[in-house]
């Protein structure tokens, strides 16, 4: 079977300082994949990279064994690549409703459009998707008022609008409590079963990480030092000397079964 | 050869003024993230003050301690300027400070009106640089020469105190994280206020500094603040080496144009500026600006949704009583409606593109008289009837549109509105300095509209119903997916773009129905006058626009409107008053500060209080 | 030392901390617990006098500082060391501390460039770097050190591990605890509860803008209903 996405010597050098160098990997149909690694190690720069926000230096990228490479964000979005972010970027001015709509209509291309009411476009589809990410009851609400958790599980829905094959997620529990963490993976793992999803993400509680991801990859000083099971991963001494440590800062193993 | 190198050494003098202006105003951007305006004010004060200290103090020591003098003078009053309007909106929208600042202006050219009277003044000559040095046989003044061996010296001072004292240091931590410093234990507002007192000084010196060679008048501040836009915007914004390199190519060029290609010269510089700016968008030393990394604090705009039925009864109704006012009202008013109709929509374009596109245009006026001049140049030299005159206005202006907007789109924030702008006064400079086909400053007269509306009342029901229309118009496209689309891009241009949005392109098309509807309103505004001249699209007519919406109420829909509707009333009262510009400047400065959801904004909430509106859900 | 009597905080309009009160004493290291958006980091601000609370008060060593301006407070001795650091990336190593010195005061510890050199010697190697040029590790460093050049006798750490590789945020405890022995009184916020348990005596939990539990990690422990409503795994 193809990976949904490939990635070949990914490189980005800033002003002489590689900032990640030759990086390989293969996300596989249907896997939830994490990226982890100390700050500065490169993770913002190959997610930046993925999505187009980033042109790289050298190396290639696939989508399902089509070269994106430093294609537009907009463009790898059309080709069924969802994102999520670090710090959430919904439409403050919005409903939640008419953030979810907003992306429909993007995805129907109606953007140039200027007659009908867009408030009235795609109302159902976009209550269909608030409601798989539990957020239907809102829909009305202004965005500038949602709880955090309730912004994440938005941007959710949003990033589900296109049907995408993969979904790119930049530290998606970041700022959350640990019960909201452990709701949100869920939710993200369900829809990945769901839907046939495959999704990347980066994320620094190793709780998290450990409890969900299907597989783990490593990233220092801009290489790739690991790429296997959360049980490979841990025990490998060499993430352990640059980035696990000791191991008194995530719950034990097998702790979340 | 000899002639060369003289203007050469010319332009460079002329340099020094425009460099220590430009400098200032890039080291209090730099700082304070705000754009003086009032800057070529300071430099006006600096002028008129130097050549009162001059008249007073005898001597080269009188002469040179006027310079310094005067710079400590317009330093104390850009303090009273920081203190007392700008410390209160540091976090206000950038366009809040911009037009605060634009207020400042108004004062002080009314203040220097009635201490300094209207006349132009001339400054006296540096004693003991009074003659002139031949140089290859081309007599250069000696005060020029003592002009460029100074500027060197005070770019080195500004460049030592920037990188190599304490205080330096905090003002470059202060460009970055104005809190942080606070919290590290530095009076920062001492600090902001320290480097208000150094830039308007600056200001100051070059206004006193150049006296023996420009005297002092009451237009000097709007002359030189679009010259000292360009040199920073060339340059790049906060860099001062870079300000020093944009003054001289600038000042040079300047010279040169004058002696060569002299019906010119403006357009020049404008094209220099267009083509740094396309192959560096932010200037020759400048940084890029990352997009809310000066995360700015204001109310977010609220969700929107087209108007009720009330509403929509209530626009029916006032349609109605404006349709009966030719019935009952005399010709006069007819004229006054006629106008007030005119500039809505023009407020109404400009209202589009700044609320719902979040980019703050400082150029407007351009597509405003830019549709008004293809209307009336198709008349004058293509005898072409009114009506397709007409309908080629917002063609016109939309295509000028269309060409400013693809260099500006480019940029946000403080630089769009700067580029903006410049490009507005290519415009201007090219209307005003092309006498042969645009009339220069006698502009374009006998451009009236055909028979079947040439009467009063005709012309009326014709701006009612084309006018009203316009607005409508753009008031439904907001609503519409496009209209969301837009908005989109202001809210989160990231995630706009990550959600299939091509953002630029949406700015670039939103940006030239904005300068279509100017158009519009332009070609209106032609064959209701029957002339048009430069000033309709010189930067007053600009601010204008922008002064309406904003004390309408920039985060609303109908705030333009509603502004222009209030601004437009009492215009013909106010300008009749001998100090309007202190009045009307005072007004803004106290909206800024006191008001600033504008009419619209504040009506809106004190309905809420009152019980009238339902109110917004309160945040968390 | 340091006293925070029922504030009330606000942005704009919204209402982020909701009658607010914990005291904390002389050489104690408390953490403050609780999710994005409880009001941890708006209690370090308000504290700080970087969002001025509408009502309540806080006061320092004694001194009433609600209201203050925030250099003030900061040259009472309270150092704060912000969320995602925030150092000035256009100045060096050594800029940056410049901007935080701070003259010396009576009963504190005192630093010098040197000491913090020694404390954190990867800072050292890179004095004449510009800020932009570090990792992430080195910038947190960096604030720290920035801070402690105001010779503060209270630590305010604002999420001092979040983004961190694990392996620093074990230096960090140390470095955390070693302040600790040397007298300064620390107030950390915190998302990572195994870091918290190891370097802090006392924990507050913040849900809502309010205190939701003050006590030791092992009362903590021990009440399951807390444990299971803002911490559970």
């Amino acid at each position: 079977m193809t990976a949904v996405l490939k990635v070949e010597g990914l490189s980005k050098s800033f002003g002489g300082v590689k900032a990640v160098n030759g990086v390989d990997f293969e996300v596989a149909p249907g896997e939830l994949k994490a990226l982890i690694g100390p700050n500065g190690a490169g993770k913002s720069t190959c997610f930046n990279m993925l999505m187009g926000q980033l042109m790289p230096s050298a190396g290639k990228v696939y989508l399902k064994g089509e070269q994106i490479t430093g294609l537009p964000p907009r463009v790898i979005w059309r080709k069924g690549v969802g994102r999520t972010f670090q710090i959430t970027g919904t439409y403050q001015s919005m409903t939640v409703a008419e953030n979810v709509q907003m992306a429909l209509m993007s995805h129907h291309r109606k953007l140039f459009s200027l007659l009908p009411y867009a408030y009235r476009l795609f109302r159902e589809e976009a209550l269909a998707l608030l409601d798989v990410v539990g957020m239907a009851d809102q829909a009305d609400r202004s965005c500038a008022i949602l709880a955090y958790g309730d912004l994440k599980r938005l941007e959710l829905a949003i990033a589900l609008s296109n049907d995408p094959m993969l979904l790119l997620m930049d530290e998606p529990t970041a700022g959350m409590a640990p019960k909201e963490r452990i709701n949100l993976m869920q939710l993200t793992s369900d829809i990945v079963r769901d839907r046939g999803i495959s999704v990347l993400f980066t994320e620094h509680d190793m709780d998290v990480v450990f409890a969900h991801a299907h597989h783990i990859m490593v990233l220092n000083r801009g290489e790739l030092i690991a790429d296997g099971t959360a049980s490979e991963v841990r025990a490998n001494a060499r993430v352990q000397e640059v980035y696990l440590g000791g191991g008194t800062l995530y719950a034990a193993e097998g702790s979340h079964a | 050869m000899g002639l060369f190198v003289a203007q050469l050494l010319t332009g460079l003098a002329n340099a020094a003024a425009l460099f220590l202006v430009a400098s200032g105003l890039s080291l209090i951007f730099g700082v304070t993230r705000i754009v003086n305006f009032a800057h070529g004010s300071l430099y006006m004060l600096g002028a008129y003050v130097g050549l009162t200290l001059m008249n007073t103090l005898p001597g080269a020591f009188g002469f040179w301690g006027s310079i310094v003098l005067a710079g400590l003078v317009v330093g104390l009053i850009g303090i009273l300027i920081e203190i007392c309007v700008l410390r209160p909106i540091y976090r206000a929208p950038e366009l809040f400070q911009l037009v605060a600042t634009f207020g400042v202006i108004l004062v002080i050219q009314d203040l220097a009106l009635m201490i300094w009277g209207a006349e132009d003044r001339l400054g006296p000559r540096a004693p003991g640089l009074k003659s002139v040095v031949r140089i290859l046989g081309e007599p250069v003044p000696q005060y020029d020469l003592a002009l460029i061996a100074i500027t060197p010296f005070i770019l080195f001072a500004l460049w030592w105190f920037i990188t190599r004292t304490r205080i330096g240091i905090l003002v470059r931590a202060a460009t970055q994280d104005r809190e942080m410093v606070g919290a590290l234990g530095v009076n920062q507002s001492w600090l902001f206020t320290g480097v208000f007192f150094l830039g308007a000084a600056l200001a100051g010196l070059g206004g006193a500094i150049q006296l023996p060679k420009g005297g002092a008048d009451l237009l000097m501040d709007l002359n030189i603040i679009s010259a000292v836009f360009v040199v920073v915007v060339i340059g790049g914004m906060g860099s001062i080496p870079g300000a020093f390199i944009a003054s001289v190519l600038i000042s040079v060029l300047n010279v040169f144009g004058v002696a060569y290609i002299p019906q010119s010269t403006l357009v020049l510089i404008y094209v220099v500026m267009a083509v740094v700016l396309t192959v560096r968008p932010y200037g020759l030393l400048g940084r890029e600006e990352k997009a809310g990394e000066h995360g700015q604090v204001g109310e977010v705009e609220r969700p929107i949704r087209p108007v009720g039925t009330r509403g929509r009864a209530f626009v029916f109704v006032l349609l109605v009583v404006l349709a009966c006012v030719p019935f009952v009202g005399s010709s006069f008013l007819q004229v006054l409606i006629t106008d007030i109709l005119i500039f809505c929509l023009f407020a109404a374009s400009l209202q589009f593109i700044l609320s719902s596109g979040g980019l703050v245009s400082f150029g407007h006026a351009v597509f405003f008289g830019g549709g008004a001049y293809a209307a009336a140049l198709l008349v004058t030299y293509a005898d072409t009837p009114m009506e397709l005159a007409l309908l080629c206005a917002p063609l016109g202006a939309g295509l000028l549109a269309l060409g400013i907007g693809w260099f500006c789109i480019r940029l946000s924030g403080v630089y769009f509105a700067m580029l903006t702008l410049a490009f507005s006064q290519l415009v201007w400079s090219l209307v005003y300095q092309w006498g042969a086909v645009t009339g220069g400053d006698d502009g374009l007269v006998n451009i009236w509209p055909s028979a079947w509306l040439s009467g009063t009342t005709a012309y009326y029901y014709f701006t009612l119903a084309v006018g009203v229309g316009g607005i409508l118009v753009l008031r439904h496209i907001i609503h519409s997916p496009f209209g969301y689309t837009l908005r989109a891009t202001r809210d989160s241009a990231r995630q706009a773009e990550a959600t299939g949005i091509d953002v630029k392109r949406v700015q670039w098309l939103a940006f030239a129905l904005a300068g279509t509807m100017a158009g519009l309103a332009g070609g209106l505004f032609v064959f209701s006058k029957g002339s048009i001249f430069p000033n309709e699209l010189e930067i007053g007519k600009s601010f204008d626009a922008l002064i309406v919406v904003f004390l309408g109420g920039v985060k609303t829909l109908s705030g333009g409107v509603v502004g222009a509707v209030f601004m437009e009333s009492i215009k013909d009262w106010l300008t009749r008053l001998e100090y309007w510009r202190l009045i009307l400047g005072l007004v803004i400065i106290g909206v800024v500060i006191i008001a600033p959801d504008g009419i619209v904004g504040s009506l809106r909430k004190l309905g809420e209080r009152i019980g009238l509106l339902k109110e917004q859900e309160s945040m968390r | 030392m340091l006293e925070i009597d029922g504030i009330h905080s606000f942005y704009g309009k919204a209402h982020i901390l909701n009658d607010m009160s914990f005291s904390v004493a002389r050489g104690e290291v408390v953490a403050l617990l609780g999710r994005n958006g409880a009001g941890k980091t708006t209690t370090m601000k308000s504290i700080m006098q970087l969002v001025r609370p509408r009502s309540g008060s806080v006061s320092f060593a004694g001194t009433d500082i609600t209201g203050l301006p925030a250099h003030k407070v900061a040259r009472l001795g309270l150092g704060y060391v912000p969320e995602e650091r925030r150092i000035f990336t256009d100045l060096t190593i050594l800029e940056n501390l410049e901007v935080g010195r701070q003259s010396p005061r009576a009963q504190t510890p005192s630093w010098t460039i040197e000491a913090l050199f020694e404390l954190f010697p990867n800072l050292e190697e890179r004095r004449n770097n510009r800020g932009k040029a570090l990792s992430g590790g080195e910038q947190q460093m960096l604030t720290i050190a920035r801070t402690l050049m105001g010779n503060p006798s209270l630590l305010l750490l604002d999420e001092p591990s979040e983004g961190i590789a694990p392996v620093i945020v074990e230096q960090m405890a140390k470095t955390i605890l070693k302040f600790k022995a040397d007298g300064l009184t620390v107030v950390i916020s915190e998302q990572n509860l195994h870091f918290a348990k190891m370097v802090a005596d006392r924990a507050v939990i913040i849900e809502g803008g309010a205190k939701k539990f003050d006590g030791t990690f092992q009362d903590l422990e021990e009440d399951p209903q807390v444990r299971d409503a803002y911490l559970s795994i």
